[in-house]
């Protein structure tokens, strides 16, 4: 169909061949005028090169403090259709499995009261409803409350909606159950999620296995990653399979024709730490040195497994750079069983977020409190004994702090005895 | 930016019903905007979380942290929902003249 604007440059994103966005919101906009001018004011921003979003936008549903992100077009008197253009938040299911049925009834809501346009999904994890109006708010809260049993998501200075990997679902390396894990985390701390009291943002993160399907390691204040404690599960006899060129390595993600691995070179000489040894008929793991990177797991998937002491590391204070800089989540628990009802996982957290929320200024992140005040005051407050699998190097700097108590003396000190040794 | 006009005062408010500046609030204010942010009546509670608000405000330049609102009024943030349905910031931050709550929210 013609649209009532010119877009010529975004006809350009129509060509190739990847599905194009533009093609999709161009379909919609035959029956969404919202649509049509979203276009317009996208080709308005191609031509300028700036944005045409004003500041901010606060709005929302009664009873909760987010879920609801505000935007408003600052030319509305060129598309007065997306004059508002509110999006909202909806919780996910655990790894974003649906029915077709589900999903058809919050397409037909979302074509009645909002844009028609989602995103599936942000990369938080909820499912996105793009745009609209003030007046439909409560109307679509109402809706999904009632009609589609959903909730809306986080946003502000709470706790964000969590997501994991598919784990148990659909993969044999989950050593945890990554979903229940997820679901049990939403359910608990409901309050957190939708009325903001913490001085920032925290995410939760859930991944079966070191592999971090969900980037819980690089996008989570909390990373929770599936581990294992006691041995690899060899399969003799499948491991001489691949050697034989019987199996594809890598379940064929380098390509599926058939050939012989070389498990020297292609799995004993990459191991991290050299654990591995295999002469030609049977592979030897030291477990004790392995430190479960899962790449031996990886290329032969049909013939090693993860062991079935299962459980989690729990790493924290990950973070985009703003402001003192991007980090990765830190080991703080090295080894956690996660068995419903987490509680030990649980208590854990609620000493995190005590401490975070008396200690952490205003937008100030896990990770930057925790660079601010240290790692062993952050240990202290969380009563955990510090542990040389926490760090990568011990400090190469002499700056180092002592407890009073802990020296003989303390820091009461008499100058005058002093100077009796030591004359002036 | 759109006017309102309540018992004989004008406001200059902008999409989000937030006043354009906190000299110009007044309690006329607080009695127009109660009833967009679901309040039929309001109580001592209500006016105890606006002061404290203002006060702060005046003091900092900034909005308090929600932990430091709990605290000062001794309300519990489940508590602030009750009076204020659509929150501390939303809710009371706009009835109380402060201007609107930005970042990542």
């Amino acid at each position: 169909m013609a649209l009532k604007h010119k877009t010529p440059m975004l006809e350009e994103l129509e060509k190739g061949p990847w599905p194009s966005f533009v093609a999709d919101i161009r379909r919609m906009a035959a029956r969404k005028p919202m649509c049509e001018d979203l276009l317009g004011l996208l080709e308005l921003s191609y031509e300028q090169k700036e944005g045409h979003w004003k500041h901010g936008g606060i709005v929302g549903v009664f009873g909760y403090g987010g879920g609801v992100i505000g935007r408003y077009c600052d030319r509305p008197d060129l598309f007065p259709n997306v004059a508002h253009f509110h999006t909202l938040r909806v919780n996910q299911p655990a790894s974003k499995f649906y029915s077709t049925e589900q999903l058809r009834k919050i397409c037909d809501m979302w074509e009645e009261k909002g844009s028609g346009l989602t995103n599936m999904h942000g990369s938080t994890g909820d499912m996105v409803l793009l745009g609209t109006t003030t007046d439909q708010l409560e109307p679509v809260f109402y809706h999904l409350t009632h009609e589609l049993g959903m909730d809306l998501g986080g946003s502000g200075s709470n706790l964000r909606t969590p997501s994991c990997c598919i784990g148990k679902a659909r993969c044999e390396w989950s050593c945890l159950d990554t979903q229940e894990i997820t679901y049990d985390l939403t359910m608990t701390y409901q309050d957190e999620l939708h009325r903001p009291m913490f001085p920032y943002k925290f995410k939760f993160k859930t991944s079966g296995c070191p592999n971090d399907c969900v980037a819980a390691i690089a996008r989570a204040d909390c990373s929770i990653i599936g581990t294992w404690r006691d041995k690899i599960r060899i399969d003799q006899e499948a491991v001489r399979a691949y050697a034989a060129g019987e199996l594809v390595p890598n379940g064929g993600s380098h390509g599926t024709a058939k050939r012989a691995l070389d498990i020297q070179k292609e799995v004993v000489d990459l191991c991290p730490t050299g654990c591995m040894e295999w002469d030609g008929k049977t592979l030897k793991i030291w477990d004790e040195d392995c430190t479960r990177c899962m790449h031996c797991i990886n290329v032969m998937p049909r013939a090693l497994r993860p062991g079935q002491d299962t459980g989690a590391t729990i790493l924290f204070g990950a973070k985009a750079p703003i402001l003192e800089g991007a980090q990765l989540s830190s080991v703080v628990i090295p080894f956690m069983k996660m068995e419903p009802p987490y509680d030990e996982f649980k208590e854990l957290i609620e000493k995190v977020w005590d401490w975070w929320m008396e200690n952490g200024k205003n937008r100030e992140r896990l990770g930057e409190l925790i660079q601010r005040f240290g790692m062993k005051a952050f240990l202290e407050a969380i009563e955990v004994q510090p542990d040389p699998r926490m760090i990568k190097t011990p400090r190469y700097n002499p700056y180092i702090f002592y407890d009073p108590a802990d020296v003989p003396g303390g820091w009461e000190h008499d100058p005058k005895a002093f100077r009796e040794r030591h004359h002036a | 930016m759109p006017q309102v006009e309540y018992k004989g005062k004008v406001f200059d408010v902008d999409e989000d019903g937030f006043i354009d500046s906190f000299d110009k609030w007044c309690p006329e204010w607080v009695d127009y905007v109660k009833e967009s942010e679901g309040i039929q009546e309001l109580t001592e509670e209500h006016w105890k979380v606006i002061h404290v608000l203002q006060d702060y405000y005046k003091k900092h330049g900034i909005a308090p942290m929600v932990r430091i609102l709990t605290k000062v009024t001794g309300f519990k943030l489940k508590y602030i929902y009750e009076l204020f349905p659509s929150g501390p910031g939303k809710g009371a931050c706009k009835m109380a003249g402060l201007p609107k709550p930005t970042g990542c929210v």
